[in-house]
């Protein structure tokens, strides 16, 4: 049984090589966008069917951001942000549970030895997928601070003088801020892909030990642990964001 | 000893040691904020929320331990 730790390439375009995920999340993304389109063509004043369900994701989203903001202005700036990471996040999680995962694919040779390189892997299960939605949100939050607070009041928050209240404490603590950044972006990209590519290897080894029945409460452990984890990264973006608006108080 | 069988071993001890202190963090987490729940109902909401971010906190430590096995063991 072969698992791979980076997702494995399908073909070239001329030099670029096309991995799986990069197709699993153009599909994700094409299905996220064609149903608000269909849903959009025809918008009734009284929902029903495919309009209803996604009203009642939205209206859950938006009450999410609603009780960590407490303020609904800033919700509808922030909520555009945090819907999209979430609905894509748990897409591209609940990908891992369409049967032919990790096993439909094509047998190719390198170095010799066969190779098999399979067709579907969820999105997430790439390092460079959690990566750049990680990026994303660090650098958002970022952008959001500046915004609301301007610049030099922002980057008060990491570079403390150290002649005034808290002395050279302060000063460490403002550098120790700057670092916690960057493990933020650490910490987000690695929680996602680990948990994502860690259920995928347990489905696979259970459902190569017995493949009837016994699988069946880790399929819904998968359920709820790709529910959660989109739900955790778009949390902990949100929380972010709503600490980086606010002035520290002195 | 060959090297197949040290990437296991330390595959192995990376995640059985990685699992301890994340285990212990997530009972005493879960443990005070059913005991919160348990005296103030009304608050379960708002508990609720911040013990599934503290549960994604204390979570991710266990998953840096399961990518550094993985990693020793496949790569």
């Amino acid at each position: 049984m072969e698992i791979s730790l980076s997702a494995e390439t399908l073909f070239h375009i001329w030099s670029f090589p096309v991995t799986n995920t990069l197709i699993v999340t153009v599909c994700v993304s094409c299905f996220l966008i064609i149903a608000s389109v269909i849903v959009k063509k025809k918008l009734a004043l009284i929902p029903k069917g495919l309009q209803n369900l996604l009203e009642f994701v939205i209206e859950a989203v938006l009450d999410l951001v609603d009780s960590v903001t407490q303020d609904r202005e800033q919700s509808e700036k922030f909520f555009p942000l945090i819907a999209t990471i979430f609905l894509f996040v748990i897409m591209s999680n609940w990908v891992e549970l369409i049967p032919g995962l990790g096993t439909i694919g094509i047998n190719e040779y390198s170095n010799g030895h066969a190779v098999f390189i399979p067709f579907i892997r969820s999105a997430s299960a790439d390092l460079n997928v959690t990566l750049a939605l990680a990026v994303i949100s660090v650098i958002s939050v970022q952008v959001m601070g500046i915004a609301a607070l301007g610049f030099f009041k922002y980057a008060g928050k990491f570079i403390v003088n150290p002649f005034h209240k808290p002395y050279v404490v302060g000063t460490f603590v403002g550098i120790l801020e700057l670092i916690g950044e960057v493990a933020k972006l650490i910490s987000f990209s690695f929680r996602l892909f680990g948990n994502i590519f860690a259920g995928e290897v347990l489905l696979a080894v259970m459902l190569m030990l017995v493949p009837y029945f016994v699988p069946l409460p880790f399929l819904a452990l998968e359920i709820f642990v790709g529910f959660i984890q989109a739900l955790v990264f778009a949390m902990l973006t949100l929380v972010f964001l709503k600490m980086a608006v606010t002035e520290t108080v002195h | 000893m060959d090297a197949e069988s040290a990437k296991s071993i330390g595959a192995a001890i990376a995640m059985g040691l990685g699992a301890i202190g994340p285990g212990v963090g997530l009972g005493i987490l879960v443990s005070k904020s059913v005991e919160a729940i348990g005296r103030n109902p009304e608050a379960s909401g708002k508990v609720q929320t911040v013990m599934i971010l503290g549960l994604a906190f204390t979570e991710a430590i266990a998953i840096y331990a399961l990518v550094v096995a993985l990693i020793i063991k496949f790569v």
